[in-house]
Formats: C-alpha cells, sequence, structure tokens
C-alpha cells in the first residue's frame, strides 16, 4: 500500500450530498478483475452516456479535473454497499483524499484499507472549501496528514481529527492482517476459551459442504 | 451479591467479543461466522498474492447469490452464456474449494440469498458476531446476533485472522409499542423508521429494535426489519432473542443439537437487554400510527404514506433539503402535489433479502390471487428452500396464473448482477431495500414498498394503498 503523507493536487468540488455507491461504481463493472482498471467505472453513469460517450458536462470529465486527486463532497459520501470497488476505482482515477463532513458506513474504513485518507471536517469548513473551489475552478488543495490540516485555496488551513492507529498505518502504508498477527497469543486464548465454552460455533458440522 | 450495572443487549455481545483493545479505542473482535458471496473475490486474490492461509475455513460460508440467473437454471454452469457472469459463479466455487472454505453453489439444493439461507439452515443464532460483503448483513441481527457489512480488504482481513479491528458503536434503541393495524407490514415499520430519523439517523450506532410491536413479530418479520438497518445508516439492528427465535431455531441443519443445544439455549437467554440499561439515544413510535409506505424520491428515506402526496420542494425545511428533493422528483419524474396512489408503474419485483421469504410470498399471493397482474412482475424467492416450499403449497401456481414470471432464487433485480434490470426509464414497485438511481437499470425509478403493496400495484397498475384489497 502506498503510504499518504502530503499531498498538493488538483482538487474536484462535488457537493452533492449522498452520492452513494452504486453512482460511484454501478455494479456491472464489479465483476471486473482489478487487473483491468477501474477507473473509468469512477461515476461512470455520470461520466458516459447510454452508447458510452464521454458526457463532458460532468466535472470529472472537465480538464484539469480529469487530473483530480482529492475530492471536497457533500455529506454522506459513499453511502450505501459495503462494496470496495467503489474506492478502487477512485483509485484507479487518481483519487488519494476525500474530504467530507461525513461518510457513508462502509465508505471510510474501505479508503483506509487502500491508503484513501477520508477527511471529515464540519459541514461549514467543507461548503467554504467547496466554494473557494468553484470561485477558482482548477485550484489545488493541500491535504498533511502528518499535521491534520487541509488547506483550501486562498490558504484558509482547517484541522482535521483522525484515530492516531490509522493515522500511523497510512503514514507507513501498513497492511491491517500484519499489525493483528502481533496479537496472536491473544486470539488463541481467545479461541482456546470459546472451543470450551461453545463447541457448536466451531463449524465442524459444515465440514461436509467443503468441495474435496 | 455483587452489584453489577445493567447491560444492553449489544453491550452483552460485544464485550464477549472483544479480544484485544487499543489505547487509542479500536478493538480486535472475533468474528463467529462470515459469509462470503461472489463479490469479494479480490479477497481471495490478496491472499493468495502475500500466500496467507485462513485461520478458521469452517468458520466461513461461501454462498453463490448475487451473480445466479434467475432463468434457464437447469443447464448449470455451462448454461451460464454470459462469460463475465459464468466467471463468477465458477471463481467463488474455485475459491471455496482452494481454501477448504464450505460452499453452497448453484448447484447445491440450499442456494439462495445468504441472508435467507443463512437463517433458514440455522447458522445464524443468538449472540454471534457475522460479517459479510454486503451491507445488509444487518438481516441476521433479528436473532439477537450483531451482524454487519464490512469491505472485500475487511473480509481478507476476517478471512485471515478470524477477527476486525472496530470502534465500538453507540447504541439507539427503537421502541414500537401495540400490535400493528390491519394492511401494514415489518416493511412499513422500518420505512417509517428511516423515515423519520432519515438516512444517516442511526450512524454510528446498532439499533435496538424494543417493544411489543417487535416482539409480536414473526422472525421472518424481524429479518425485513434489521434488513434496512443500514438504509438508515446504522451499523447493525437487534431484536433480543426470545421463545420466538428459539422455537425458529431448534431441529435447523446447522442449529446446535442435544447437549449444545441446552448449552446454547441457556446463553440465549441471558442476552436480553436488562432492566434499566442505558441506550445512547432513544427513539419512540406508536404502532396505532403506523400505515402502508412507499418511497418516492431516490433514498430510502424518501418515504411518506401511500395517501400522501409527492412532496414540494418549496416546503421544504432548508436549502439542501430542497436541492434533495428538486433533484430526487426530476430524476423520479414527479411532480409536487401529484396523489401517490395515482403514480403509474411499469413493472414490479417481488424478491431480495428484505422480502422474498415464505411469509412474504404467501403475503403477496393472498392479494393476487384471482386477479391478474397489467404490468410485468416477477418473483425470485429468497433461497431454493423458499421457492420449493412455496411451490409445494401451490403459490407458483397463483402467480403464474396471475401471470407473475416465477424465477429462480437470487439477488435478481435488487442490484443488478446478474443482468436482471427493468428497461431503461421504467417504473418499477420493488420490495427490495434500496431506490437509488439507476439501481435496477438505467434510469430506472425505484418505489419500495412491501410485498403486499407490490402484488397490488402489480394487479392495477399503479402504486394502491394495499387496505383498499379486499
Amino acid at each position: 500500500m502506498e503510504p499518504f503523507t502530503r499531498l498538493t493536487a488538483i482538487a474536484a468540488p462535488l457537493p452533492q450530498p449522498d452520492i452513494d455507491t452504486d453512482m460511484l461504481i454501478p455494479q456491472r463493472y464489479l465483476r471486473q478483475p482489478l487487473t483491468a482498471g477501474y477507473r473509468n467505472f469512477f461515476f461512470y453513469n455520470d461520466r458516459f452516456d447510454a452508447e458510452g460517450k464521454p458526457r463532458p458536462d460532468f466535472i470529472l470529465n472537465r480538464e484539469p479535473y480529469q487530473r483530480a486527486q482529492i475530492l471536497v463532497t457533500g455529506p454522506n459520501f459513499g453511502c450505501g454497499s459495503t462494496r470496495e470497488g467503489a474506492v478502487y476505482a477512485a483509485v484507479d482515477f487518481g483519487v488519494r483524499a476525500i474530504v467530507a463532513s461525513s461518510f457513508g458506513p462502509f465508505y471510510a474504513s474501505n479508503c483506509y484499507q487502500n491508503g484513501v485518507l477520508p477527511v471529515v471536517l464540519p459541514e461549514a469548513e467543507v461548503r467554504e472549501i467547496i466554494a473557494a473551489l468553484q470561485a477558482s475552478p482548477g485550484a489545488e488543495v493541500t491535504v498533511d496528514l502528518q499535521a491534520q490540516t487541509v488547506t483550501a485555496p486562498g490558504g484558509k488551513t482547517c484541522r482535521f481529527d483522525i484515530e492516531p492507529s490509522r493515522k500511523e498505518r497510512l503514514l507507513e502504508g501498513l497492511d491491517d492482517i500484519g499489525i493483528t498477527q502481533r496479537y496472536e497469543a491473544e486470539v488463541a486464548d481467545y479461541e482456546k476459551r470459546l472451543d470450551a465454552e461453545m463447541p457448536w460455533l466451531s463449524g465442524a458440522p459444515l465440514q461436509g459442504l467443503v468441495q474435496p | 451479591m455483587p452489584v453489577t450495572a445493567p447491560q444492553n443487549m449489544f453491550d452483552k455481545i460485544w464485550s464477549r467479543h472483544v479480544v484485544a483493545q487499543r489505547e487509542d479505542g479500536e478493538s480486535l473482535v472475533y468474528i463467529d461466522r462470515n459469509f462470503i458471496h461472489e463479490g469479494p473475490f479480490y479477497a481471495f486474490d490478496g491472499l493468495r498474492l502475500a500466500q496467507r492461509r485462513l485461520r478458521q475455513p469452517l468458520r466461513q460460508i461461501a454462498i453463490a447469490d448475487h451473480y445466479l440467473p434467475t432463468l434457464n437454471r437447469a443447464g448449470g454452469l455451462a448454461g451460464i452464456r454470459d462469460p463475465d457472469i459464468r466467471r463468477m459463479i465458477e471463481q467463488l466455487g474455485t475459491n471455496a474449494r482452494d481454501f477448504g472454505i464450505p460452499f453452497i453453489g448453484m448447484d447445491n439444493e440450499r442456494q439462495g440469498i445468504m441472508h435467507v439461507v443463512g437463517p433458514d439452515l440455522g447458522l445464524v443464532q443468538p449472540g454471534m458476531t457475522i460479517t459479510a460483503a454486503d451491507s445488509h448483513t444487518t438481516t441476521n441481527g433479528a436473532f439477537g446476533a450483531f451482524s454487519f457489512g464490512i469491505g472485500a480488504s475487511e473480509i481478507k482481513h476476517v478471512m485471515a485472522t478470524q477477527c476486525l479491528w472496530y470502534r465500538k458503536p453507540r447504541t439507539l434503541r427503537v421502541t414500537i409499542e401495540g400490535a400493528l393495524p390491519q394492511g401494514v407490514t415489518a416493511k412499513d415499520v422500518i420505512i417509517t423508521i428511516i423515515a423519520k430519523i432519515g438516512i444517516t439517523g442511526g450512524s454510528g450506532h446498532v439499533i435496538e429494535y424494543a417493544g411489543s410491536a417487535f416482539r409480536g413479530m414473526s422472525m421472518e418479520q424481524r429479518m425485513t426489519v434489521c434488513n434496512m438497518s443500514i438504509e438508515a445508516g446504522a451499523r447493525a439492528g437487534l431484536v433480543a432473542p426470545d421463545d420466538t427465535t428459539f422455537r425458529f431455531l431448534q431441529g435447523r441443519e446447522y442449529a446446535p443439537q442435544s447437549e449444545d443445544w441446552d448449552r446454547a439455549l441457556a446463553f440465549w437467554k441471558t442476552l436480553p437487554t436488562d432492566a434499566g440499561a442505558r441506550f445512547d439515544k432513544e427513539v419512540t413510535l406508536s404502532a396505532a400510527d403506523l400505515v402502508p409506505m412507499v418511497t418516492w424520491g431516490t433514498v430510502p428515506g424518501d418515504a411518506l404514506p401511500i395517501t400522501g402526496k409527492v412532496p414540494d420542494p418549496q416546503a421544504a425545511g432548508s436549502a439542501e433539503q430542497r436541492a434533495h428533493y428538486t433533484r430526487a422528483l426530476e430524476y423520479m419524474g414527479l411532480k409536487p402535489g401529484q396523489l401517490l396512489s395515482s403514480i403509474k408503474v411499469d413493472r414490479v419485483f417481488i424478491g431480495s433479502c428484505t422480502n422474498a421469504r415464505l411469509e412474504d410470498l404467501r403475503a403477496a399471493a393472498a392479494i393476487v390471487k384471482g386477479r391478474h397482474a397489467v404490468i410485468p412482475a416477477m418473483i425470485s424467492p429468497g433461497s431454493s428452500l423458499v421457492k420449493r416450499r412455496a411451490e409445494a403449497e401451490g403459490l407458483d401456481r397463483i402467480f403464474t396464473d396471475a401471470g407473475f414470471e416465477w424465477r429462480d432464487s437470487a439477488c435478481s433485480m435488487c442490484v443488478g448482477s446478474n443482468g436482471d434490470f427493468a428497461s431503461p426509464g421504467e417504473r418499477c414497485a420493488t420490495t427490495s431495500p434500496r431506490n437509488f438511481p439507476n439501481r435496477q437499470g438505467r434510469g430506472v425509478r425505484s418505489h419500495v414498498l412491501s410485498p403486499t403493496m407490490a402484488a397490488a400495484a402489480a394487479i392495477t397498475g399503479h402504486l394502491t394503498d394495499v387496505r383498499t384489497f379486499a
């Protein structure tokens, strides 16, 4: 996973609230292997018409937003399904940070798993950044994870909170599984107790459903 | 006797499953059962790449549901024409075999939507922690299990470690006392709750559904309620296990047997919320006020009683709400003030993990019996078992005689992974949980409602108050 430290990049304003995962990537593209590249699936129905031709009016199809690495969005961004393809598509588009006042139930944790920083700021501050971006199209925003700040065009700086462990993992590009394996003794103890107290949860009867 | 603070049900389940805690408040939580469908194949790719093995293969189960066709299933895998869809289903079986995971594929008589199959087979039990790469994993909360959706990377993490890093959610209790009025279903109850608290009203919370309205529900009705907890933004839903739960579970294929049953039952009875336990938030509704509901907009919270009118953006409470209403009405092709019951519908879908269990099909059949659909209508039963049971009762004949299509079991037109879409731009009355734009097909306008309301819409060709049906 690519570490996230500090990023200055073109930011696209997407003020609409409740941008759902069906908008971020329609279900029909979730059957493609990641190696196919998910860039074109991002916001597919907004970016392409029924014939597959790009819609020039949609912001992410316009220069310079085709190179946007930061999105500044309305609240509840990425609500809906658990589909991680909605993050893979953002990553393949080039997105590394998303600023919003809130995220859908699964979207932020899926971002962390893929080296994308979900920044939560108060709604008034997000609106201010969106207004600044709309006033100077194509402007850049700086997201500094170490300092936990977002700097809008014009220089206004907003501070954001992040769980220390999430921050550490993003800064170092660490994978969760490696961290969890440090807890092997605790997990083994837990399982020993569980097997003694609730042996019926072991799944042993399901052995019959395992294919030879 | 030691005095212990009263605990709510979620706290009891949570504290049992915490393996380790970090100073920053994240907990390593043990996962009792992980359901896997075709979607999170990325997780298997990642495990192979890192040469990781599963910690507990038998605490996983792989079930094909999202991509299975609902037509021409007799031809098996080879009969699936779309090569991408065929690959998705084949890939799940191969991955399950390679990693030693129990597998229910398209040829298994137990096949169906995983949130229907799990409970039907007794795989979902009170007090468990359950994950799946699907937001509607919340369905299983009906049994008093903490059951929630996660992304593919987290699925990989659970497969490798049987644990998940999670920050303890807050708790919200929704209490409804009283019996449901005539014509009001579990679907109307949960839609009413979502409309009241909003699609982010449950954010960061686990909802416990309490009160006599839920105690009086069957397991299937409780599943419908918990299923849509996610549509209020909640992490999960919970209903306290009781005799209804225990009767449902006893004797199911993978429920605990004999001595294990007695031990499990003793544990399950300790789970309900203690008297005096506190919740972070409380919401109370009265059952007497409930009416059949329908969504008019583009998120599940855009819902009103079927007797209502399409809202006017000018009357919205805020600029944001006005903008949302305007956009939603434009997408839905509706005008402010229009009677909801006057909205003409092009197609009806009865299916999905929300509303395709046997009781749902019985209720819909009771409306349809002796009548005829005036628009295309299809049914995809929640599981192959539900399908066989419905056929044994003759429900399939009632539907087909009325002009409905009686299909095989899969997620189908709820999400369209298998290619079951409405035609572009159509208006669809659907028992599925979600009315997002373009979800059921390009430009398709979805109205979420109960199975009886869907059946009534098929008969009349417009959204209809099912209470007017004798």
